[in-house]
């Protein structure tokens, strides 16, 4: 937040946390046994929603629906580690990206969009019209990114925190705001989708929300697709890390000052960390757009702002796999709770109750979040890893670890 | 030293109490004098129908409203147990609204069962936070759920955008209480059913009737953000014509509760009336900090603010206002068997979900007891309820589509 | 494509109307500073905290929200009636009332923000937690805080029940009455009262944390908390006293809001205030009390005029920009941080 302080040096236990010891234990797996578990893992959880476990499933919303929003805010979340978890910049207006990407899309395909005078939308109009808005639409808010960086990113901290939070009402209040273009609060509905696997019984494709009966309904799909997008955002992110990108960021977030004398250029790592946080965010946006086929000012506020946040820190800033586990607690707990009758009450009225309790309970007994991100070499990482941990891993399970600052 | 400062504030906060309970009790008779002078002033405030209106603003005779089809029937309906649901925002917050429609289904419902012991009838709620993406993971468990063969709901607008498509391809029958977006029908869906006139026509006749009987010259047209106030802003602005002040209108944002940079405007414009197009949660500040300000206009809104809680929040700010809806007057049964049962006065759109339930019911009631026989029954049905006559045309609009004028008094 | 050109004339949405401005520049300058007021009181809360402990603390506009609805139960525990007035009885007892509803107001929202920090932050403290983790503890706490009072409050009962979704209403506490007039702005006795109550509150807490032995001690934790506590202060105290300040400031902020909006009274009616009154402690310079209330009644007034200008649909929009520019010249506020390169 403020100062970014020195990574856990007040961790309870260095390699005592579940998250650790999986950790520990992924890390020392050879590569082909690590596709060889990962991609089964990927399975089940897509066929999740197609096998509806009795327990897991919700009851009150469409479980196809909810992981689909997961997805959106496992991408989300991604993006957002990017800033708060990578390079320690605080950003508190994040569903500003967000809603960016939603509208590009919108207002490229929506017929109620006031861009266009006609229905004929040209490129944008047809079966693939998505498809085509979606590089647009991670681009453009790329560019929001450079347009909010620039001026923004030489403050410090929460300085940084609330001006971005600034930021994202902006982004909100234009939308509802300037009529002519976004047709302000009445919103642009009949949003175009992909229109594959059209059928008899699905006129418009398994990706229309005309197709929400049985297993295979467009939730799932839209989760399908998602999650895909989440895998691809995973490996460049995951290879951004491990450059000398990702080692600037990290260098930026542990002690800017020292990065800057190092001959890091930090204004221009930050930005960048900026734009492809927002470039993901408005990828998200553009699945939301798809998914939900309607886009109004209304569903971005503050409060989702800080929920893409709650996202990132519970699930271990800096951990690019625990910041999806977060997404799926912040999407998933109160839906979850939705369902649930006690006598007469239902307990859907207190979900946010609930999820307050539970954001409060996690925080305190899990401070650093569920799975905390160790600092660690980034290049060769896993080669020097494997060869120092083996051997110490010997002598006494689970004290190892290079520690890059150590 | 922290135990000391722990008591040392529980100390305060015990003082404090006593003081309180202390002045509440030798002050209570003076106070009940003061107040109830008070009383007299603020829930002696109520709003009472003028007349009802056409879309061209003028006066026409009211039907006889006693012939109510009521949820009760003559208590002789059978059916099997069915369900009925109600999909809208009861959490976060758009909730208000949300908890209204549900509550007043509920009273239908209850009421119902009660009387026809043949046909129990269930209703269950969806909670969609007014949120399109939230509705559009809502409707699927809505129309996958075979027992569900009739709809209330969704609330909004927004969220009807994004699902109405849904109800539509499964056959359900969707009657909404409160979504008032006039685009809404022409999408082709043949399960929505509007439960009230839509924007376009309580515009046009609520700005006839402003100034045609009422004689305003200059009228300012404030709005909120959310759709319906877009909607009913703009009918207004197009039917007053040039009695609208363009340099007087205004916006404001839900939730805002300062509005003198408005009411600035108007104090220099010095119209006859302002108009204000949104919910009375706003509404409530706005004439009160009029009043305060000095602003003579006499205040006119539409249905989002016909509520009592609008004069018991306004309080003797809120006489003189006119207030339209597309609602008729509430018997007064109505509203005591609402507030019993939930310890509130019904607020907008209870009773638009009552009538809807009660006409889902009735054709439940009737053997209509699959979703295509009861969307049927829907489609056909004519009928008086406590808030209007319902019948609808083929695009789900009343066809019948009276206005009522209400004042504050 | 020109279409798209045509859709994307921005200027036809926003008008520029600077003549309003001109006719009603001092009403506008005088409401600006009323609300400005209650920012500035609300912002102290988030400035000492934030000096202390480098927390946004956004659990405080729930601290408000709960103030509000602290002087309205004192009031209906006197005796009045809900949407009723409290001013039938003469000035004297007017005030009376006016304190008794102040000081529960005042109790309560101390008593929830000291009681945050217990439950809240002190067990983070003890497993030196990283500030962001004290941020999203701050959020969960708000929720809990905005839930409890919109579903479990109304459970106890009353009549309109306490709490819940829609707004209480209100009791009107002064009659409002024009006292005299400044350049051609009516000042009202409310206007008077609130913006002079809050001057003497931010003047008093100033003056608590500048001149003090108190005082002493919560800059010295701001500065440095390892050596104050070598130097024998004790940390764990100073937090929560910061604390009990801010949520007795927000509670009499409360007070005076409910005397300018009483239909303000409900759940959420403190989340876009306190957004606004964070944005008036970091505008004003962050952990500076004087900066607080200068940024209070600039942003006050400044949004006020620009939703004259430019509309009222813009009015955050300026205040947000505002808040923008004036971080671009001086990165840390008008007034600079204070509370942490504090003199001791």
């Amino acid at each position: 937040m403020s100062a970014p302080t020195t990574t856990d040096t007040t961790a309870p236990e260095r390699g005592r946390g579940l998250g650790d010891r999986i950790r520990f234990w992924w890390n020392n797996l050879p590569r082909p046994q690590q596709w060889a578990i990962g991609v089964p893992a990927v399975i089940v959880i897509a066929l999740l929603p197609v096998i509806k476990p009795p327990i897991i499933s919700t009851t009150a919303v469409d479980f196809g629906g909810m992981m689909a929003q997961f997805a959106m805010i496992a991408l989300i979340a991604i993006g957002l580690n990017v800033v708060v978890g990578q390079t320690g910049l605080l950003d508190l207006g994040y569903v500003g990206f967000y809603a960016v990407g939603a509208y590009v899309v919108a207002l490229f395909t929506s017929p109620a969009s006031p861009v266009w005078n006609s229905a004929d939308h040209g490129f944008f109009s047809g079966p693939w019209a998505w498809l085509a808005c979606v590089p647009l639409a991670i681009v453009l808010t790329g560019v929001t990114g450079v347009i909010l960086g620039t001026p923004t990113l030489r403050l410090r901290g929460d300085y940084l925190a609330i001006v971005t939070l600034g930021f994202g009402e902006i982004v909100r209040l234009l939308a509802d705001n300037l009529t002519d273009v976004t047709n302000g609060a009445a919103g642009l509905q009949n949003v175009l989708f992909p229109e594959v696997g059209k059928s008899a019984q699905n006129p418009d494709g398994v990706f229309s929300s005309g197709n929400n009966s049985g297993t295979l309904n467009f939730g799932v799909w839209w989760f399908w697709l998602g999650l895909v997008l989440v895998i691809a955002v995973l490996f460049f992110v995951g290879n951004l890390e491990r450059s000398r990108v990702g080692r600037s960021w990290i260098a930026i977030r542990e002690d800017e000052d020292v990065a800057e004398i190092m001959g890091v250029p930090t204004f221009r790592f930050k930005l960048w960390a900026f734009v492809i946080g927002a470039g993901i965010g408005g990828l998200s946006g553009a699945l939301y757009a798809g998914q939900v086929q309607y886009v109004d000012p209304k569903g971005f506020t503050v409060i989702n702002s800080m929920l893409f946040l709650c996202a990132v820190v519970v699930g271990g800033q800096g951990n690019k796999l625990g910041v999806i586990v977060g997404a799926f607690i912040i999407v998933y707990l109160p839906a979850r709770v939705q369902g649930i009758q006690v006598g007469d009450q239902s307990l859907g009225d207190f979900k946010y109750l609930f999820f307050g309790v539970a954001l409060v309970a996690l925080m305190i007994f899990r401070p650093q979040g569920m799975f905390p991100a160790r600092a660690r070499l980034l290049a060769y990482g896993r080669q020097v890893y494997a060869a120092v941990t083996t051997p110490v891993r010997a002598r006494r399970a689970g004290t190892a670890g290079v520690e890059a600052k150590s | 030293m922290n135990r000391r400062v722990t008591v040392g504030a529980f100390a305060v906060a015990m003082a404090a109490v006593l003081t309180v309970s202390a002045c509440g009790s030798k002050s209570s008779g003076g106070s009940e004098g003061g107040s109830s002078a008070s009383a007299g002033s603020s829930s002696g405030v109520t709003i009472a129908p003028i007349a009802q209106i056409d879309t061209a603003g003028k006066e026409v005779p009211s039907a006889d409203a006693s012939s109510a089809v009521l949820p009760a029937g003559d208590g002789k309906a059978t059916c099997p147990a069915s369900t009925i649901a109600m999909a809208g925002a009861l959490t976060g917050d758009n909730a208000a609204l949300g908890i209204n429609i549900r509550d007043g289904a509920q009273l239908a419902v209850d009421q119902h069962n009660k009387a026809n012991p043949g046909c129990q009838i269930s209703l269950k709620t969806f909670d969609t936070e007014g949120d399109p993406q939230k509705a559009s993971q809502v409707a699927p468990q809505i129309t996958n759920d075979q027992s569900i063969i009739g709809l209330i709901g969704p609330a909004f607008s927004g969220e009807t955008k994004a699902t109405g498509g849904v109800f539509a391809q499964a056959g359900l029958v969707a009657t909404t209480a409160s979504a008032t977006n006039p685009a809404l029908a022409t999408n082709g869906w043949k399960t929505f059913f509007r439960g009230l006139a839509n924007d376009d026509v309580q515009g046009p006749a609520v700005a006839k009737y402003m100034t045609g009987k009422l004689g305003f010259k200059k009228v300012c047209v404030i709005k909120d953000d959310s759709e319906y106030a877009a909607g009913l802003a703009k009918a207004i602005t197009t039917g007053l014509g040039s009695a609208n002040d363009s340099s007087c209108n205004g916006d404001v944002k839900t939730k805002d509760r300062d509005f003198s940079a408005i009411i600035t405007k108007v104090n220099a414009a010095k119209p006859d009336a302002v108009f204000y197009a949104g919910y009375y949660a706003e509404a409530a500040p706005l004439v009160q900090q009029m009043k305060n300000a000095g602003v003579e206009a006499t205040f006119v809104s539409g249905d989002g603010v016909n509520d009592p809680q609008f004069v018991s929040q306004a309080g003797s700010a809120a006489k003189g206002a006119d207030l339209s809806c597309p609602c008729g007057p509430a018997p007064d049964a109505f509203k005591s068997a609402y507030k019993t049962e939930f310890n509130q006065d019904p607020g907008v759109y209870s009773v638009e979900a009552y009538d809807l339930a009660t006409i889902l019911m009735r054709g439940i009631g009737a053997g209509n007891t699959t979703r295509p026989k009861l969307l049927e029954y829907v489609r056909n049905y004519d009928g008086q309820g406590l808030a209007r006559t319902y019948k609808w045309t083929s695009d789900g609009e009343l066809t019948s589509s009276l206005i009522w004028m209400y004042d504050v008094k | 494509m020109h279409a798209l050109a045509d859709g994307l004339v921005l200027a036809s949405t926003v008008d520029f109307d600077l003549r309003s401005l001109y006719d009603g520049f001092w009403t506008l300058t005088v409401e600006g500073l009323t609300y400005g007021a209650i920012y500035a009181l609300v912002a102290v809360g988030y400035t000492l905290v934030y000096g202390v402990l480098k927390l946004i603390n956004f659990a405080h506009s729930e601290v408000f929200m709960v103030g509000m609805f602290g002087q309205y139960v004192a009031l209906l525990l006197l005796g009045f009636t809900p949407s009723g007035n409290a001013y039938a009885e003469g000035t004297a007892m007017t005030l009376v009332y006016l304190v008794i509803a102040c000081l529960f107001g005042m109790a309560v929202s101390g008593l929830t923000a000291v009681g945050l920090e217990r439950v809240a932050y002190r067990p983070l403290r003890k497993r030196g937690a990283k500030p962001l983790t004290f941020l999203i503890t701050a959020i969960g706490m708000s929720f809990v805080l905005q839930e409890f009072v919109h579903y479990v409050l109304p459970k106890f009962g009353g009549d309109p029940p306490l709490g819940g979704s829609t707004a209480q209403p209100g009791i009107r506490l002064v009659e409002q009455k024009k006292l005299f007039e400044l350049f051609d702005a009516s000042v009202f006795n409310l206007t008077l009262i609130i913006i002079g109550s809050a001057l003497v509150l931010t003047f008093l807490a100033d003056t608590l944390i500048n001149r003090t032995k108190l005082g002493r001690g919560i800059r010295s934790v701001a500065q440095d908390p390892e050596a104050a506590t070598l130097m024998g202060v004790s940390r764990e105290r100073v937090i929560m006293l910061t604390f009990l300040i801010g949520g007795l400031l927000a509670g009499a902020a409360a007070l005076l809001y409910t005397l300018r909006v009483p239909t303000g009274i409900v759940y959420n009616g403190g989340f876009i205030l306190g957004i606004k009154a964070f944005s008036a402690a970091v505008l004003g310079g962050i952990g500076n009390i004087r900066g607080a209330l200068l940024g209070g009644l600039l942003l006050g007034v400044m949004e006020n005029y620009g939703s004259v200008v430019f509309g009222n649909q813009w009015k955050d929009v300026v205040a947000f920009v505002l808040l923008i520019l004036v971080l671009m010249i001086r990165p840390t506020g008008i007034l600079g941080e204070k509370l942490t390169r504090a003199r001791v």
